[in-house]
Formats: structure tokens, sequence, C-alpha cells
């Protein structure tokens, strides 16, 4: 235990040293401060706008958004380290290499998750203290925590890139490969099964397919409880069958601990 | 008689069809430093690799402390070894306080030691600055000091003494001495060979996975039957007309004479007597000539083989 706290200490300042703890939570706390106060300017308005659609808002830049982030903060976090020898090194220390994920893990979600709390946290206070509305609350409260789970998620899919790889190069490509395949190519899928085939998926069998990408439980989990003008596409008609949040969130938890079994067990097959 | 501290019986280590090491056998005892020596691919990061358990060998026992490196047995040993690897960048962003503070914490000691440590390598004066602005010399200082943690009872130096200005090698091998003395084993791994002679009890010599030579220094010079090479001065052409003397005169060089180990004293003696002598420079073989002796001697046989095999 020791030993993965050293490494989860020495990872969590790598993150503060590299700015990407300031920068991260400042890009999250100006995007949601601005559509918070901005969302509604398309129609002609400046002030707070609804809660759904603000969160809505949130929910569909964030989805963008924190995958790509995991992803670049912790794409090199093995493959780089192989490459300087420090790996090499790090193996020949009284540290397993489950000790080694797992303490990298900590590490690094910790500035995710401490990035996603306070950059939206912040805009969550500031709508709180101008209505006084206690459902504000509830409703960010599970969008934050949906965001925390779904970087968790992606920088336990980037461990499972870095993990696979030789160079750092090959690394970085696929894990943008990833993130346009899970944030992007995937709901354009689902979208052109549900128009192009007729028939082709139940309503029942396009929510498990949507359980099959962490991006889109997300999305489920933040729109499901909003007015459903807000939301177009697949996700509501997906949103009809929905699942009960509970379900949602062991999805997403899925998410973050499947890849992260699977990447101790590749990193255990790996020879260096 | 102690149970040797590292000790490799056949163990080999293949990677598909390329055989990186093959039926290594040997041991290291306690105090006892040996030189490894081998071109670059001759199996000598291998070899280490399999001292350190980061890897199994593909057949054949390993053993270091009376366990199994890769084993969970060997799980306490692990504080107890010190590594250098070849080709190490650490952190660059970091100072090179913190990086030697993350290490030491890992095998289970303080902030205090690392401050020690940097001063043993005498790399204090930039312990607040980062790796990123560190010379060749100093990051070699910083991952000596890191293979120093913990006073190691066993230490595997890969290439030590690269890019060590000559003040701070002689520093490294006074340490490597001190640390000798304390009981610790050295596993040297090098192909700069000037310098590293007296420091080290035994040499082997590697070359593409194979063990070519094992020894103390002066069994390697044996076994590899090479001259001693004398330089009288003064003497005009008594060496030339004395028969005896005569034989041994090298072709290359009229002034100096290559005689075998075991007539050396005869030799002297007899060079001595004679009256015009003013000076006489003996120079028994270096380890740089055994080493390309016992690599000449290889490379020959696997020539033979080639031929043997086309025929």
């Amino acid at each position: 235990m020791k030993q993965i706290l050293t490494v989860a200490n020495k990872e969590f300042h790598d993150g503060l040293r590299n700015r990407w703890l300031v920068s991260i939570t400042l890009i999250f706390a100006l995007l949601s401060i601005g559509l918070t106060y901005f969302g509604a300017a398309a129609s002609g308005a400046v002030g707070v706008t609804s809660l759904s659609t603000t969160v809505a808002s949130l929910a569909s830049l964030a989805v963008f958004l924190i995958p790509l982030i995991a992803l670049l903060l912790s794409y090199d976090s093995f493959v780089g380290e192989q490459e300087s020898g420090t790996l090499l090194l790090l193996l020949t220390y009284p540290l397993s290499k489950s000790q080694l994920l797992i303490g990298k893990f900590i590490g690094q979600g910790s500035i995710i998750a401490l990035a996603t709390l306070v950059g939206f946290g912040a805009s969550a206070v500031l709508l709180y203290i101008q209505s006084g509305d206690i459902n504000i609350v509830s409703a960010f409260s599970l969008f934050i925590v949906s965001a925390i789970l779904l970087g968790l998620s992606f920088t336990a899919i980037s461990y499972l890139i870095s993990l696979s790889v030789s160079e750092k190069s090959k690394a970085a490509g696929f894990a943008l490969i990833t993130w346009f395949l899970f944030a992007l190519a995937f709901d354009l899928a689902l979208l052109a099964l549900l128009v192009g085939v007729e028939d082709g998926v139940t309503q029942q069998g396009l929510t498990q397919l949507m359980m099959l990408n962490p991006t889109d439980i997300f999305r489920l989990v933040n729109l499901s409880g909003l007015d459903s003008s807000d939301v177009n596409g697949a996700l509501s008609v997906a949103i009809n069958a929905s699942l009960s949040q509970t379900q949602l969130i062991s999805a997403l938890l899925a998410w973050v601990v499947l890849p992260l079994t699977l990447a101790i067990f590749i990193f255990k097959k790996k020879t260096l | 008689m102690s149970t040797p501290l590292v000790s490799l019986v056949e163990a080999s280590k293949t990677y598909g069809q390329l055989d990186v090491l093959s039926s290594m056998t040997m041991s290291l005892n306690e105090g006892e430093v040996l030189g490894l020596f081998g071109h670059n691919g001759a199996g000598k990061t291998t070899m280490m690799k399999l001292i350190l358990g980061v890897i199994s060998p593909t057949q054949g026992k390993v053993e270091v402390m009376g366990v199994a490196p890769d084993s969970k047995e060997a799980w306490h040993c692990r504080s107890k070894v010190g590594y250098l690897p070849e080709n190490v960048s650490f952190y660059d962003q970091l100072t090179g306080l913190e990086v030697l503070t993350y290490f030491a914490k890992l095998k289970g000691f303080s902030k205090k030691q690392a401050i020690d440590l940097l001063e043993q390598v005498g790399i204090t004066y930039a312990m607040k600055r980062q790796v990123k602005t560190y010379s060749k010399g100093m990051r070699q200082r910083l991952g000596l000091a890191q293979a120093f943690i913990g006073e190691p009872k066993l230490l595997l130096l890969d290439e030590p003494t690269v890019g060590l200005d000559p003040i701070a090698t002689r520093d490294f091998y006074k340490t490597v001495d001190q640390l000798k003395s304390n009981g610790s084993s050295v596993i040297l791994c090098s192909h700069v060979l000037p310098g590293v002679e007296q420091h080290i009890d035994r040499a082997m010599i590697l070359s593409t996975g194979q063990l070519l030579a094992m020894g103390t220094l002066s069994e390697l010079r044996q076994q590899a039957d090479l001259p001693v090479v004398i330089k009288p001065s003064g003497l005009n052409g008594e060496v030339t007309q004395d028969t005896k003397l005569n034989a041994f005169l090298s072709q290359n060089d009229q002034h100096s004479l290559l005689v075998p180990e075991q007539e050396k004293l005869a030799v002297i003696k007899q060079l001595i007597a004679l009256e015009g002598l003013n000076d006489i420079h003996v120079e028994s073989a270096n380890l740089e000539q055994v080493y390309q002796h016992f690599l000449e001697k290889h490379e020959l046989q696997l020539q033979q083989k080639n031929q043997g095999a086309q025929q």
C-alpha cells in the first residue's frame, strides 16, 4: 500500500508541475460558467438559462473534452517510461507491476477527478447562489460523478494503449483514433443503423449497444433526467427505453474496472 | 564453503528463434567484484535482467541469495539489490533530489538518505535543479546514487563509467572498492576496459550469448597464453647474437622480445647479466589484449564452423 501511495503521489505532483491540473480545471470552469451564462445567447437572451439546457450543453461538451484530456494525460505513462528506461528500473525495485499501475491510476485519476470537481463545481455553486434551487445540486452532482467516471474510464483505456505499443508516437496515434471512435464514429454508426436499416435494431437492442461505449452511457446518465426537447438523435430513442440511473452508473463503473483489470493483465504478460 | 550470492546453472534465454544467452553457468561470492565484458549484443544486459528477476530463464536455473529472483519469495531481497541500467534518462522535469527521493521511498528509505547519497556522488550543489539541466556525467552520478540506495548486498552496474570524467571515474571505483570491503558483491558490465583491471576479482568474457572465458586476470592470461613483452635498452646487438634470446625477438619491433609467461624470469635474469643493459621494461598482457585474444579465437571458430557447414 505504501508503494502504491508513493507512486500515486509522484504522478499527482507531476500533474501539478506540468500545469495539467490548473489548465484542465480552468478549461472546465470557463466552459461551464460560459455555458451557464451565455447558453441562451442563441435565443437572444443573456442570463442564466434553464437547468436542463445547461446540463445538456455541458454534457455534450464534456463528452468530447473529458475523454480527450484523459487520453492526452496518460497515453505515455508506460510507453514513455519504457523509452526512457525508468520502467525497467522500477521493475527491479520491490514494487509489483499491479502496484505501479494502480499507483499511477490513483495519481492521474486524482488529477482528472479534482479538475472535474473544481471546474464544473464552480458553475454549480454560481448557479446555486443565483437561484437557490436545490435541484441544481442534485443535477450537478450526478453530472460531476459521471464525468469523473468517464475520465477515469478513459485513463484506464489509455493505459491499455500505453502498455500495448512500444513507441510513444504510436501510442499518441492510437489515443487519437480511440477518441475518434468512441466520441464521434460510434454514434454516427448507431444513427446510420437506426435510419438506414429498417427494423434493424429494437429500442432495447439500441440501449444495449450503447453500453459498449462509455461516452454514450455518460450521455444517457445526464440526459435521461431532462426534458426530451433538449435531446435529439439516437439518444432520444434510447432514453425512452431508459435504464435506471443506478444501472447506468454501474455500467460506467464497469468501464473503469474492466479496462484497468485488462491493463494489469497485459502489463503482467509484457516482457521488457 | 559459503553459498554463492548469485548462481546461474545452465541458464539460457531465447527470444523466439534468437539465442540471447545459451547455457550460462557462473557463480558470484560475497564481497566479490566480477567484470562482465563483451560487445554490444553479447548478452550482458540479458544476464543482468535474469539476475534481477525482470525476465525468467527459458531453461536452467538462476538463484540470487538462495531464491529464484523472478519468484515471490525474492521480494524481500529486492531492496538489497542495486541496479544501474545502461540507458536511463530520469524524469527530466523533476529535480535531482526529487528523483532520488522517489526511488529511495520505493525501497523504504527516506529523503535524508537521498541527500546523503547525492553528497556521496558529489552532486549536492545541483540537487535542487531539474534533471533536464544536468550534463551526461551528472545524470550518470544520479544513476549511481540511485543504485547505491540502501547499501545493497548486490550491485549490478551496466556501463557505469560512461560519461564520467577521470576524477569521477576514480571516485566511482573508490566507492566500488569500499562497497566490496563492506561485503557487497558487484557485477560490473563494461566495454571500456582500461582502468577496470585492478578493481575486479574475476572477469567473464561473453560473445553472442556464449561464455568465452571466465577467471581471474592471471588465469585468463594463462589460458590465453599471451607473451610478455620485454624491452631492454642500452644493448648493442647482444640480443641478436645470443641464439636463445634471438628466438624471442619480435618480428615487427627489433627492440622488444615476446616471451612466454613461464620463460619470463629466465630471460630477465639472462638480460640482467648482460653488461650494457641500462633499463628494462616488462609488460604482461593487459585485459584488453586478453579480451581481444578470446574474441578473435571465437570468431575463428565460428568461421571454421560456417565453412564446415557449407561443405
